[in-house]
Order: structure tokens, then sequence, then C-alpha cells
């Protein structure tokens, strides 16, 4: 999931023709006082922290500013704030517009009706969770005609609105779907869609690009994300990683197996901390690459969970043991491994004989590896 | 009598040059499994596995009968290869593909339905029934004919709890992997039905896991239509929340797709949960003297 930030996702928005606030981006208080001394962004305006987080109003990431005095020094707090985390590097600025009713529409997916789903509330400006499910109107979307006309009248009359702001709304709508599909966007949401005048405009713009979709957007490939540097590294390597707060590295293939395994290192009292699903493989080389990645996360003992389907459990430990030679001295970590399936017996002796702890029972393994991680922490 | 499958299955591999196609071929016709058509564009008149390839599904069907379709094509034409399926007139397709965009899952599951063809996956290990046929990737050594239904949302979990009922004298009678992703082409709502009505499943297994409200759903129609015994398991009931979903999405589920949710819900349908995948067997073996009484 590619999460854009404010501006980036204002720029789809731009695309697509969504009325957006006059704006631009600044990366330093010079740049941002430029900015407006050259006439690009008019007085008053808005100096917004583009941060992921939400909340950024409250928490002074947000403000409001009439002279290039302010400008400054709005751009110079905000820009030295790390906000929930995260650092602000860059800082959107942009035209203050005189605005009424704010309102909230969305688009993403309603999985259990297996159709894109249209969300929209006049509750807007606020955090969305915090809104009733009552003050919130919802309409599956089919793909096949589309958005159409009475779906879009709907959401007219639900946000209260009539005439030319209806029209403003109907064309929104419009273009948020094309965002939706083209884009192949998770989640297209405008919190607040403000009244301006006769029209609407997005003062604000969330938007999550689905990574499966990656090869048809090389464009979204370099966008700074949240991801931390290890993340990045699973991503390209395609194994997916997680961090939890615990010490205990855990290592499976499946996403279900992986979880699985995490509630049983918790039941005995563990606490999970990177995790890494290998897909449904069990392949020595992707288990060889999970492996280096491990130790670079510094575990106190890492739990190894593979079910051998397709691959025989043997050539899986043999996989394992020579992974482990890979792994520099200082980096090793103790090692509980739990392999099941074919050639099960014959894949713990190889283990076994390599200094590794193999126990094929789910429970017992994983109890040793809590005890590993106790031994050392 | 299986589920979905059975000995008048007659598949057609779409991507059968691949890796992994050529090398679930040959499992699922060492399972038992007439595989009697290959698809890769660009191949027709070579053989994979002593199975014919053709350039289209259409002539898979029209020259070999072909009735079912095994797509292990690369997700950017997976898409493609699912409704080139369906034009074809195949009434089950199995999407192996992982990574498959939603969007296009959107419009491959739609356009199946108003055509009246069946998709299992996409991202899922397929479906098997012991002594009758396999179509996907789930290994034959878990197997075991018997008269356990499994239906699962996720792959090598599935493996591993479908081995432990192997383990404790007890098989299956058709195993399904629904796959694990946010748009599936066969939920357990889906599925159940099919078991309910099959005369060789006394019992079922359900193996779920934490995210949207499939479980939710599924309970509700076991509460009302589903008359044998239920072993349900939900892995992630350590899993923090919100790791994965975005905001609009929490907001749809409020309240929904925890572990919590779905155990009490799957509870108070008359399901017997497992907390964890090791109690599973003996819960089975219970459920299955239960319903031969």
């Amino acid at each position: 999931m590619v999460k854009l930030a404010e501006w980036q996702g204002k720029a789809v928005f731009r695309k697509y023709g969504v009325p957006l606030p006059r704006g631009e981006v600044a990366r330093s208080p010079d740049e941002a006082e430029a900015l407006v001394r050259e006439a690009k962004v008019p007085l008053p305006c808005v100096v917004k922290a583009q941060v992921l987080a939400g909340g950024r109003g409250k928490g002074g990431a947000v403000r409001f500013a009439s002279s290039l005095e302010e400008v400054r020094a709005a751009a110079t707090a905000i820009l030295g704030l790390e906000f929930k985390g995260e650092k602000v590097r860059e800082l959107l600025l942009e035209e203050k517009l005189p605005i009424g009713r704010e309102l909230y529409v969305a688009m993403t997916l309603d999985r259990a009706q297996r159709l894109p789903l249209l969300m929209a509330s006049a509750r807007g400006g606020v955090e969305v969770e915090s809104v009733a499910d009552a003050e919130i109107d919802r309409q599956t979307v089919d793909p096949f005609p589309g958005l159409t006309g009475y779906e879009k009248r709907r959401a007219a009359k639900v946000l209260g609105l009539s005439g030319p702001q209806a029209r403003s709304l109907e064309r929104v709508l419009d273009s948020l779907w094309k965002v939706f599909q083209q884009e192949d966007a998770e989640l297209v949401e405008v919190n607040p869609l403000a009244v301006v005048g006769d029209g609407l405009v997005a003062l604000d713009a969330k938007v999550i690009i689905e990574d499966d979709a990656a090869f048809r957007h090389p464009e979204y490939a370099e966008v700074r994300d949240d991801r931390t540097e290890l993340e990045e590294i699973a991503r390209e390597k395609e194994i997916a990683f997680v961090q939890l707060d615990g010490n205990i590295g855990v290592i499976a293939n499946g996403a279900g197996l992986t979880m699985a395994t995490l509630d049983v290192l918790k039941e005995l009292g563990g606490e999970p901390g990177v995790f890494l699903d290998l897909g449904g493989t069990d392949d020595p080389k992707k288990v060889t690459e999970a492996f280096l990645l491990m130790a670079r996360a510094r575990p106190t003992a890492v739990f190894l969970n593979i079910f051998g389907g397709i691959t025989r459990c043997d050539t899986v430990a043999s996989g394992l043991v020579e992974a482990m030679r890979q792994v520099p001295a200082a980096d090793r970590f103790p090692l509980v491994a739990r392999i099941r399936g074919n050639n099960e017996a014959e894949g713990i002796a190889i283990l076994r004989s390599a200094g590794v702890t193999a126990i094929s029972d789910l429970r017992a393994s994983a109890q040793a590896a809590v005890d590993a991680a106790r031994g050392r922490a | 009598m299986s589920v979905l499958v059975d000995r008048e299955t007659r598949v057609v591999v779409q991507g059968i040059t691949g890796h992994q196609g050529t090398v679930h071929t040959r499992q699922m016709q060492a399972f038992g499994t007439s595989i009697v058509a290959g698809v890769t564009p660009g191949k027709a008149g070579t053989q994979v596995e002593g199975v014919p390839v053709f350039e289209t599904v259409r002539d898979a069907v029209e020259e070999a009968h072909a009735n079912t379709s095994c797509i292990f094509v690369p997700a950017p034409y997976a898409r493609d290869a699912l409704l080139e399926a369906v034009d074809a007139g195949i009434r089950l397709a199995v999407v192996v593909t992982e990574h498959v965009p939603f969007h296009d899952m959107l419009v491959m599951y739609h356009y199946a339905r108003s055509k009246g063809t069946r998709i299992i996956g996409p991202n899922c290990p397929g479906i098997g029934a012991p002594g009758k046929a396999k179509v996907g990737i789930i290994p034959n050594v878990v197997f075991q004919p018997g008269r356990v239904g499994v239906i699962s949302r996720s792959g090598t979990l599935t493996y591993e709890i479908v081995n432990g009922i192997k383990e404790v004298g007890l098989g299956q009678s058709t195993c399904i992997g629904l796959g694990g992703d946010p748009v599936v082409g066969t939920t357990f709502l889906d599925a159940l039905p099919l078991f309910e009505s099959d005369p060789e499943t006394d019992a079922l297994v359900m193996v779920g896991e934490i995210g949207g409200t499939a479980e939710e759903d599924a309970a509700e129609y076991i509460r009302h239509h589903f008359s044998k015994p239920v072993v349900a398991y939900i892995a992630g009931r350590s899993a923090p929340p919100g790791k994965r979903m975005g905001h609009a999405g929490a907001i749809i589920t409020r309240g929904k797709g925890t572990a919590q949710t779905k155990v009490a819900a799957l509870e108070s349908a008359g399901a017997r949960v497992a907390r964890f995948p090791y109690e599973i067997p003996a819960l089975v073996a219970e459920a299955a003297k239960r319903a031969r009484r």
C-alpha cells in the first residue's frame, strides 16, 4: 500500500480535474517565503505539514499566515516538528478560502459486497472515526455501468446540496471515481470537501494506492512512504515484513500460518518482534534472504515455522543450515525451528546435527523459542 | 459426490509452461486429476507432462473438453486469462496467481458471475477432493479420503490443519482454500451451502483470519441454515489492530473484523472454536463422532 501525502494526492486530483485551492510545496522557510513574495500563493494562506498521520490541525501542524513574517514563522515552526514520529520534510502552502459547510466524501472497497463503495457525510472536517454510522451514507457502485447519475444525485441530496453546488458535486464525484479506478486506489478520501460560493473545493486529499497494481503505475515506485529501511528491503524481496514490539523474530510461510504462530507465542508468554512471511513458498533461497534480513533486525531469538508442502523438509533444512552459515557470526541468533510436511524426520535430523533446536510439535517448539528468548534477554 | 470437483473434472492449466504451472501439473496428475489441456499463447502444439498445449482456452474446451481451469499466469495477465476462461464456457476457475489487483478482481468476479462461472481465489491454494481431483497447489501429502469438509482463507495454515486432521485418523471430503485477498470469488458464505448439501460431508472445519466480515457473515448462515457440526479457528487474535487497514476500511467494519468478534459470532452460532491450531484435530474428532450419531 502506497499512502500518498496530501500534496501528492492533490497532484493526482489536479490531473483528474478535482477543484483545489491554489497551492505550492516548500521545503524550507526561504522557499515558503519566496512562494508568497512571488505571488504563487496569495495571502492570507494556510501552511500545512506534509505528514501521513491525521489530526494535524489539533497538533499544531497546520497554521494560518497573513503576512510574509507569519509565513516564515509558521514554516520554521512546522518544519521543526516531528509529528507523531514523522519528521516534517515538506510544507503545502495554500490560499485561504472563504469556506462554508465542510463535507466528507470517499471511495473505497466494500469487501463483503465485492463492490466499490461511495461514502458521503454532511459531517466533514472532523475525524471520520468520530462520525456516527447513521450520519454516513453508503452506496455500492457497480464497476460495469460505473458511477451513475442517480448515485451522484443521491449523494447530493444526502449532503444537502442543490443547484450549481449539486452540479459541482457531480463533477467532483466523476473525477474521484476516475482516480479510484484508473490509479488503482484502495482509498480516495476528501475531508473536508468544502462549499465555497457556488462550488466545492477539496481542502484535503487522502489517497492510498494498491501495491499489487504497481506494474501499472511505475510513477508511484519512488513515493516516500512511512516504511522503515528494513521494510523497504523486504518489499524488494517480496517478503512480508511487520515490526511488532517484542524480541522474538518469527519466520513462517503464509499469512495464516504466520498469524497462528504469533498467537501461540503470545499465549506462551513470548513477545513476537519482527515477523517475516515468505508467502506460500518454502523455497530455500527465499528462506536464506529472510534469514539475512532477520539478522539485521537484531532479535533475541528466532522462531521458524515452515510447512514443507511442495519442497521437501530435508531440502528446506539443508537450505536453513546454509543460510545460517551466511549470517555474519556477530549477528547470529538462537534459532528454534519447527518444520512439518514431506520428509519431516530427515529435515529435523539435519537441523539437529547443525546445532539448531528442531521440534515438530508446534506448542513445544514455540515454548522452546520463548525459553531461548528469555535465556538471552 | 463431493464439492465442485469430482471424477468428471477435466482441467485446463493456463500458464502450464511456466515453472509453477509445470510443477503443479505434475502434482495434480499424481493426485489423480485429469489434466486434459494446457494453454500458453505462442506455445501451441507443444506438450508439458504429456499434456497438449493450446493457443487459447476455447481450443482447449473444443478439442480437449476441458470444463475447469487452473490459472497460474502472472498477475498482470490474470484478468485476461480468467475472462478468456469464462468466455470459453469454463464452469470453475481456480486462480492460484497472487498479487492480482483488487480492481481487476472486481471485474473478474462480476463478469464471471454474470456468465455462471465460479471463481476460487485469487491468491489461493485451490480445491482438492481425495480420491477424485485436485485443482490447485495443496500438497498431496496432507490428504486422506474421509468425511470432513475444510474451508479456509489461508494457504499453508490449511495444509497444517488438514494434516492434523489426517493424523487423528480422519480424512477430508473436500478441502477448499478460498484465498486471503480482500476480494475473492468464493467466500465462506458462498461455500457453506455446497457443504451443507454434500452427502459425503459430515462435519466442517472453517479456518478464518482477522479482517473483513466473512466469518461473521458465515456465522449468520451457520446459525440459520447449516445443520452439520462446525469447528472453527481464527488466526490473528494477537495481531495489533490497524496494522493493515486504512481509515475508510475501519469505518465500514466498525466493531467487526477483530478475532474477538469473529470468535463470538461463530460460538453463538453453535460452532466450536479452537484457540490454537493444535486444538483443532481433537475438536474435529469429537464433531465427527457427534455427526455420526
